[in-house]
């Protein structure tokens, strides 16, 4: 990790820890609970994309799998939540291993359609195998998990939760891409015949870290079950993978942080247009739910238009001109160029 | 979202107004059960402060859109509850959205009348204090369905079904109560939402043997069915769920749906009620203001939400805001309403039973009540 | 009634290539697109959308001739192709290809959000092309719109044809295809040609969506359902050939029903997709692409 990631988490944590304060309402906390899943699934995705350069429009299905691993386990089976969040993430890695050694041959728009179709085959089997998962019925009664013994009953108790995981999981990610198969990883986005070329095993990465990716999706998965304490095959559907993907590229593929900005948007983007709606309607527009989708369109639009690498770099190149800007400024020559 | 004030036209202010949330699938894949649910509560609402409010107190609607997702639907129940400060909550619309947001509603202790219809909703009873249910058990109208066929002596069906929560609740339905009523489901056949042709399940089906077909779902791919039954020259009798009871489906299958036969509430026929039968105001006045408020025709859904406003007002004006009286009055209330005639008590939050359903056919394009 | 094997597998052969044709259909346009540009348009789906929802305006609002209200939906849907390209990829300088889906990601937002509005949520049906009864071949029988439906999609493909091999537009079309550089470099207009290719995907996804209307119904939020499958047949086809797509559509739906009639209707997509996910594991640029050229393009 450089220096400038540990400020990233400096400000990271310290945003996690002021933002229930400043929100002030149990609501609000529980949008910020779901945000988290998102930019855990989306960490791990970014590990593959960004990283590896492999895209995957199947990761709705790895979460479905920790989540239903999670649900089911723990009301048919009577597992403790913390193995049944393990056994989860355990059997999305096998099955990653499994559905990965084929498909990640597979390049471009076959792997994304490969990994689409993977994707469908899952949530139909959720919708269909009724005896096994309940079907569009769901598994309901699912527990709320644990910590020391602690329920973790309050939005705010899963508040804190949910982001420390985030954090764990996103602290691991910078020390994975640092190590030995981060730069391994790095050489096959740049090219996978030069890497290979110079001894880099490009597919035993590219599996091994589809299955981490795959990993994070599925503890993702299982966090959602155990606060929703309900699932159904709706919320994996084949558009959430879409979602997942859409928010990794909006936040910018080449930097994790990119992965946390883009979920962290796409998730509130939707309670800042409801925020939006009571000042349009003071001065008399009236803003009916039925836009959001079309202004949710225009944002996405506009930020693949005019910030192609994403929000993390438009961002960052922001900040650093104001810095720049900043630093004329205390020499009392603003408008010179340097 | 957005909130439906008419301070205006009601010069109360002097007392605090009520509160009520509502969660629908305003948008999102199930739109056209939020859409008429949305305008009935907005109607009602309208009409309840026109008529000076609830003993003075104006009703305020704070109305969120789930677009039919559960994660949405549990952040707009909190929102309702945490935010907005609401004493009852009218939805969410489908049955994936209530039972994910139960949880929420059960440790908030606040009453919510979801406005689905899977019998998991208010079961089982000790878990599901705070939950209502407005729309018919999927168990009555698989019942109606039997005894008709028992009536008329049909042993063996072939059912098929959309792979919806909806058309997997009827499923489910019909397979517990085969038994009872000595049906054999000789063949169990479904398909997708976006399918366009059923030929080869109704092959199988009609290789099966069976009497009669039961087409179960609330899509509009099930209009195929019965066209496709027409092709395959395959003349048993059609029975179709409660989910058919859109006009636009009968219209879009044509000559072919003629004759179906489905148990529906009655408000899909209002006309052809007796005039006698206990519901018929309520259903004529609810169709008249409803279809010349709104450029639409009334549905079943939006019954739902006009019963639980209804049953909201009722209980508002004898006990006032407080959520915990409000859940007791209801369990104790008795209401003449679109979908039937409610006996809420403790143990049965839905109320209704099998006579909530009427028989029904499609007769020259339209939905007339059965003749018995 | 008892019917023999034949008059079964005759009938979900043609249950098969309805569906099929469909998916060709969405398909032909997946490819349109991808040969100009290199991505995958996820707005294809709502093209067959619009099409569908003008053409049930058109002739059931305002009883328009089925002939004059289908060349209006083409029409109409044309131009919103053109509008698309013109104001959201031609803009993009430096595209990636990621981008660029997401690009059309959002556009296919901004469209379903659109025909929402205007259209309304609730499905819309419109009456068959012909009101005849269904046609018997060998105890099998099949619907006339199913029969518009493959005719229509032969005609397509017909006109596609002769329009890539005969034409001068055509074949500078393709040239973009085969190596863009090369094309301007040789004096075609390659900005153009990218986007006479939305406009003609556009068209072709609104003429399925006039045909399908009758059988399916239609409603705003159907896309992504249509789009799906169709990027499916375009997949195993072998993206950019377009005789692929029509092959893989026409596979795809006769192995859905066929999975459907013989093995289990619960599953049948489940199986078409396992049948879509082996060709590619054993031919990873799909039945009629070559690998080799998958290896080289960018993404």
């Amino acid at each position: 990790m450089h220096a400038k990631d540990y400020i990233g988490f400096s400000i990271l944590i310290g945003m996690v820890l002021v933002m229930p304060h400043l929100v002030g309402n149990d609501y609000y906390v529980g949008v910020l609970v779901f945000a988290a899943f998102n930019c855990l699934a989306c960490i791990g995705l970014c590990l593959l994309m960004g990283y590896a350069g492999q895209i995957s429009l199947g990761h709705g299905a790895f979460i479905a799998i920790g989540a239903y691993a999670s649900g089911l386990l723990t009301t048919k089976m009577g597992w403790s939540p913390w193995t049944a969040m393990a056994a989860g993430a355990f059997l999305a890695m096998a099955i990653a291993f499994i559905v990965g050694i084929p498909t990640l041959r597979l390049k471009g728009h076959y792997l994304a359609m490969a990994t689409l179709g993977f994707a469908s085959i899952v949530h139909i089997v959720a919708v269909a195998a009724v005896d096994l998962t309940g079907g569009p019925a769901g598994v309901l009664g699912i527990p709320r998990i644990g910590l020391f013994g602690f329920s973790l009953d309050s939005d705010i108790q899963y508040y804190y939760f949910a982001w420390t995981a985030v954090v764990i999981g996103l602290y691991l990610a910078f020390n994975i891409i640092d190590s030995r198969i981060g730069r391994g990883l790095r050489a096959i986005h740049g090219s996978e015949d030069a890497a290979s070329a110079a001894g880099v095993n490009t597919s035993v990465y590219k599996i091994q870290v589809f299955a981490l990716s795959a990993v994070y999706a599925s503890v993702s998965g299982s966090l959602y079950a155990y606060y929703v304490n309900y699932i159904d095959p709706g919320p994996f559907d084949v558009m959430h993978s879409i979602l997942l993907v859409t928010m990794v590229a909006v936040g910018g593929l080449r930097h994790l942080w990119g992965a946390v900005i883009g979920a962290l948007l796409l998730s509130l983007l939707p309670e800042m247009l409801s925020f939006a709606a009571a000042p349009l309607q003071a001065i008399g527009i009236e803003y009916k739910p039925d836009y959001d989708i079309i202004v949710y369109g225009t944002i996405l639009l506009l930020i693949m238009l005019f910030l192609p690498e994403g929000l993390f770099a438009g961002l960052a190149a922001g900040c650093k001109s104001a810095w720049n800007l900043f630093k004329k400024i205390l020499k009392g020559r603003p408008f010179v160029r340097e | 979202m957005f909130i439906v004030s008419f301070a205006s036209i009601l010069h109360a202010g002097e007392k605090e107004p009520y509160h009520i949330g509502c969660a629908f699938a305003i948008t999102g894949k199930a739109a056209w059960l939020g859409e008429p649910e949305r305008n009935t509560a907005v109607m009602i609402a309208e009409q309840i402060n026109k008529a000076g409010g609830i003993n003075g107190h104006e009703l305020v609607l704070h109305i969120e859109d789930t677009q039919g997702s559960n994660t949405r639907a549990v952040n707009a129940i909190k929102k309702l509850i945490k935010k907005d400060n609401v004493c009852a909550v009218i939805g969410p619309s489908r049955s994936g959205t209530t039972l994910a947001s139960i949880p929420v509603v059960q440790q908030a202790k606040v009453p919510m009348l979801s406005c689905a219809a899977a019998a998991s909703i208010t079961n089982p009873p000790e878990k599901r204090e705070w939950v209502f249910k407005m729309g018919q058990n999927d168990s009555d109208a698989a019942r109606r369905i039997y005894e008709h066929m028992q009536e008329n002596g049909i042993e063996k069906v072939g059912v098929i079904t959309g792979t919806t929560g909806f058309g997997d609740a009827g499923r489910t339905q019909l397979k517990n109560l085969k038994d009872e009523y000595g049906i054999e489901i000789v063949a169990d056949e479904t398909y997708a939402p976006g399918d366009t042709d059923m030929t080869a399940q109704l092959i199988s089906i009609r290789k099966s043997g069976a009497q009669a077909v039961i087409n179960w779902s609330i899509v509009p791919a099930q209009s195929i069915v019965p066209q496709n039954m027409d092709q395959l020259k395959m003349d048993i009798p059609l029975y179709q769920s409660h989910g058919f009871a859109n006009i636009k489906y009968a219209e879009s299958a044509g000559e072919s749906a003629e004759g179906s036969i489905f148990p529906a509430g009655r408000i899909m026929a209002a006309k052809t009620v007796p005039a006698d039968h206990p519901q018929k105001e309520v259903l004529i006045s609810y169709k008249n203001a409803y279809e010349s408020s709104y450029d639409d025709q009334v549905t079943t859904f939006g019954g739902h939400a006009y019963d639980a406003m209804h049953i909201i007002a009722k209980a508002l004006e004898k006990v006032g805001d407080n959520p915990a009286k409000i859940k007791e009055t209801i369990e104790n209330m008795e209401f003449v309403g679109i979908s039937g005639v409610f006996e809420f008590s403790e143990n049965d939050h839905c109320g209704l039973d099998k006579t909530a359903f009427e028989m029904m056919t499609v007769k020259d394009g339209r939905f007339v009540v059965l003749d018995r | 009634m008892e019917t023999g094997l034949i008059t079964d597998l005759l009938q979900f052969l043609f249950m098969g290539i309805q569906r099929g044709a469909i998916y060709a259909m969405v398909a032909i346009g997946f490819n349109m697109i991808y040969n100009s540009t290199g991505i995958i348009n996820f707005a294809q789906g709502e093209f067959v959308v619009l099409g569908g929802l003008m053409m049930v305006s058109l002739t059931m609002s305002l009883k328009l001739s089925l002939v004059f209200a289908f060349l209006m939906s083409v029409a109409f849907v044309t131009v919103v192709g053109i509008l698309m390209e013109r104001l959201t990829i031609n803009p993009v300088r430096r595209p990636t290809v990621l981008r660029l889906i997401i690009i059309t990601i959002a556009v296919s937002m901004l469209f379903k959000g659109s025909a929402m509005c205007f259209w309304g949520k609730g499905s819309h049906y419109m009456h068959h092309f012909t009101d005849a009864p269904p046609l018997e071949v060998m105890g099998a029988t099949i619907l006339p719109q199913s029969l518009w439906v493959i005719g229509i999609l032969a005609l397509v493909v017909i006109g596609y044809v002769m329009f890539f091999n005969w034409t001068m537009t055509g074949k500078c079309m393709r040239a973009c295809a085969i190596n863009r550089d090369a094309a301007r470099l040789a004096g075609i207009n390659d900005r153009r040609m990218v986007m006479l290719s939305f406009a003609l995907s556009a068209a072709i996804g609104a003429v399925a969506g006039i045909i399908i209307t009758p059988i399916i119904q239609m409603d705003y939020a159907r896309g992504a359902l249509l789009g799906l499958k169709g990027f499916g047949a375009a997949v195993i086809g072998g993206l950019g050939n377009s005789m692929g797509a029509v092959a893989a559509g026409l596979l795809l739906g006769i192995i859905e029903a066929l999975s459907g009639g013989f093995i289990s209707s619960h599953y049948m997509d489940a199986i078409a997709l396992l049948v879509m996910l082996g060709v590619l594991f054993v031919r990873p640029g799909g039945l009629f692409g070559s690998s080799e050229e998958v290896r080289l393009k960018e993404f």
